[in-house]
């Protein structure tokens, strides 16, 4: 891509509060185009609050977002109707429309965003999105409701993807599924990334997936970005919730594992250097 | 991919050596697409060559055009640079036989099929109704034999709920309820010079039906659907379950406060409303028919017998057991989503209007019958 190294989400001086409690106060954040990024931090550290605030569906108290360049506040919604045509957002608890059915789900961003695609063509673009993220093919014509939580997250990215998006948020994409399905997941965002050039925001406590896919990680306590780096860099830092979340047991297992498969391979999954 | 950016999908169609070649140009994107799905679709003839040299980006959609043409038409791929040519891979792994719509059923089929799942519906709902009344009993059975498991907190909490918030809106309804009464009364009885009977109208109609009717219905509308809503919702949280599993019984935690507040709170509430409207009813006469407040109080006390206010007190709680039994029990039958609860709170409320309703024509029947008239 000619444009390696645009930033794609930027986030400055963020603050939030909820009544007394303060949430964020003067975050920062960059994203650059075409790497995955995670983001970590302790339950309540307002990790899905920040991805709410960059895609618009929570009005900060004050900050500047800017999303492919362009502003997110104070925005009437024509103006964002085209951002939004360029990112996928899979939500913590997949958030899929109740009423519709899988295949249906899949096709909502489309029939809003493309009216002029032919139904048959819609109806292939569901078929293929559901095979991609590893439903069962019968699972088009279901309900939401008649789908185990796994399901329900993997027709949740289906939908995120409709539209081929440059940036994907995931919040928590990987909670929910079995190692297998997570571990073919995490292949999938990779795949897509390298074909696509996609931008992935990533909020996850999955070491396993900070291991594998993620380019840098981004650390939230305090109220802020604490250090934003590969995982390597993050473990030079003399921080100790840092120290306590990678050096922990599962934090071990994961990076051993990752070790194990890099020698296995025998190349290295070096992140972008901040 | 150094195709120039922001460039509309297109293709040419052409033969070359004998052989139909489609030369796809520009980004095969969703956004640049265009046109070109139709343009597709109408295209006639098999064995194509597809040339993919000129095509600068392409995304999952476009991948699957081509590779929809290339598998349906018999066609070739050519030109295509390596990440064109696993993209292309990706997609065509991903092309699986998958079911997209529910089979229709035929239209005779349905029919039937509809008729007979209402029939065996009706049918549950009417044995699970009675069902949960029975569970009912005996969570009020096992109460009575530990007083100490009664939740009164809960109960009084539903008091409030119930009773003490709809006060302004119950009172403001009779109010106006009164008033119209007394104002089509007095028209019609003006026409046989009897508008001194407007009071009697006023005091039995409103003590006797008028005030208990008024307000089943606006607890219904405000209660028993708030009751299906909330438990509804519990059930989907699954709430409900991680009660029983921490051996705390719904029926006693959830249903039966519920049922106690408006069972107790339905006579006051009527009793509140039929005053109300008597009110209402009493200005208007004052007002528009001379008829002063003193002389109003007592023709009403000539007027209303007190078995009217027996009347008030014996339906009302029975309404009350109607309204909330219906909304806990189609809140606790939710079970799939969110579109469920909408439905069975619309349910409770058309199923509370309509028994208390039924049940307050027996109710005249009956007391005509034993002389309360």
């Amino acid at each position: 891509m000619s444009d390696e190294g645009e930033i794609v989400i930027e986030v400055h001086g963020l603050s939030n509060s909820f009544g007394e409690a303060v949430i964020h106060d003067g975050l920062d954040l960059e994203v650059k185009r075409g790497e995955i990024i995670g983001v970590v931090g302790g339950s309540g550290t307002g990790k899905s609050v920040m991805m709410r605030s960059i895609i618009g569906l929570q009005r900060p108290d004050s900050g500047e977002v800017r999303v492919f360049g362009e502003p997110m506040l104070d925005r009437d919604d024509a103006a964002l109707q085209p951002i939004r045509k360029r990112w996928g957002i899979l939500f913590q608890g997949a958030a899929l429309f109740s009423t519709l059915t899988v295949a249906e789900n899949v096709q909502v961003p489309l029939r809003e965003f493309y009216p002029r695609l032919s139904e048959k063509l819609l109806d292939e673009i569901a078929a293929y999105k559901i095979v991609m993220v590893g439903l069962s093919p019968d699972a088009g014509p279901k309900y939401p409701a008649e789908l185990s939580g796994g399901m329900r997250k993997r027709a949740g990215i289906a939908r995120a993807l409709a539209l081929d998006p440059e940036l994907l948020f995931l919040d928590e994409p990987t909670a929910g599924l079995d190692p297998i399905g997570a571990a073919a997941f995490d292949q999938l965002i990779v795949e897509l990334r390298e074909r696509l050039g996609l931008t992935v925001f990533l909020i996850t406590h999955d070491l396993d997936t900070l291991y594998t896919i993620c380019d840098r990680v981004a650390v939230l306590a305090d109220r802020k970005v604490i250090a934003v780096g590969t995982i390597p860099e993050l473990l030079a830092l003399d921080h100790e919730w840092i120290q306590e979340y990678f050096r922990g047991p599962r934090g071990r297992a994961a990076e051993e594992a990752m070790e194990a498969e890099e020698a296995r391979t025998g190349e290295t999954n070096g992140g972008t250097e901040r | 991919m150094n195709a120039p950016m922001s460039t509309v999908a297109r293709f040419t169609d052409s033969v070359e050596e004998g052989r139909r070649v489609l030369r796809f140009q520009g980004d095969l994107t969703l956004p640049r697409l265009g046109v070109l799905p139709n343009r597709l679709d109408r295209l006639k003839g098999r064995d194509f060559t597809i040339d993919l040299s000129g095509v600068g980006r392409m995304d999952t959609i476009g991948a699957w055009l081509v590779h929809r043409t290339a598998r349906e038409r018999g066609g070739k791929i050519v030109g295509a640079d390596p990440a064109l040519t696993t993209l292309l891979q990706q997609v065509e792994r991903a092309d699986q036989p998958v079911k997209v719509r529910p089979d229709p059923p035929a239209p005779f089929q349905r029919v039937l099929d509809q008729l007979g799942s209402a029939t065996v519906e009706a049918g549950r709902t009417f044995v699970g109704l009675l069902g949960f009344f029975g569970g009912m009993l005996i969570s009020i059975g096992a109460i009575i034999r530990q007083p100490r498991r009664f939740r009164l907190n809960a109960v009084v909490q539903r008091f409030e709920v119930v009773g003490v918030h709809a006060f302004g809106i119950i009172g403001l309804m009779s109010f106006l309820v009164g008033i119209v009464i007394a104002q089509q009364g007095a028209v019609q009885l003006r026409q046989f010079g009897a508008e001194v009977f407007t009071v009697n109208l006023i005091g039995r109609s409103s003590i006797k039906e008028l005030g208990v009717l008024m307000t089943a219905i606006m607890v219904a509308g405000r209660s028993g659907s708030s009751f299906a809503a909330q438990l509804g919702s519990m059930k989907l949280a699954e709430e409900v379950d991680a009660m029983r599993t921490i051996g705390v019984s719904p029926m006693e935690a959830l249903v039966l406060p519920r049922v106690f507040a408006t069972v107790l709170m339905m006579p006051l509430l009527s009793f509140y409303a039929a005053i109300v409207a008597i009110v209402g009813g009493g200005i208007f006469c004052w007002i528009s028919l001379d008829i002063p407040p003193v002389t109003f109080v007592q023709r009403i006390r000539e007027v209303v017998p007190r078995t009217d206010l027996w009347q008030l007190l014996v339906k009302a709680p029975v309404f009350g057991l109607i309204i909330s039994l219906a909304g806990c029990f189609q809140g606790m039958q939710v079970k799939s989503d969110a579109e469920e609860v909408g439905l069975r709170t619309t349910t409770a409320v058309v199923q509370a209007i309509f028994l208390v309703i039924v049940l307050d024509a027996f109710f005249a029947v009956f007391f005509t019958e034993i002389g309360w008239l």
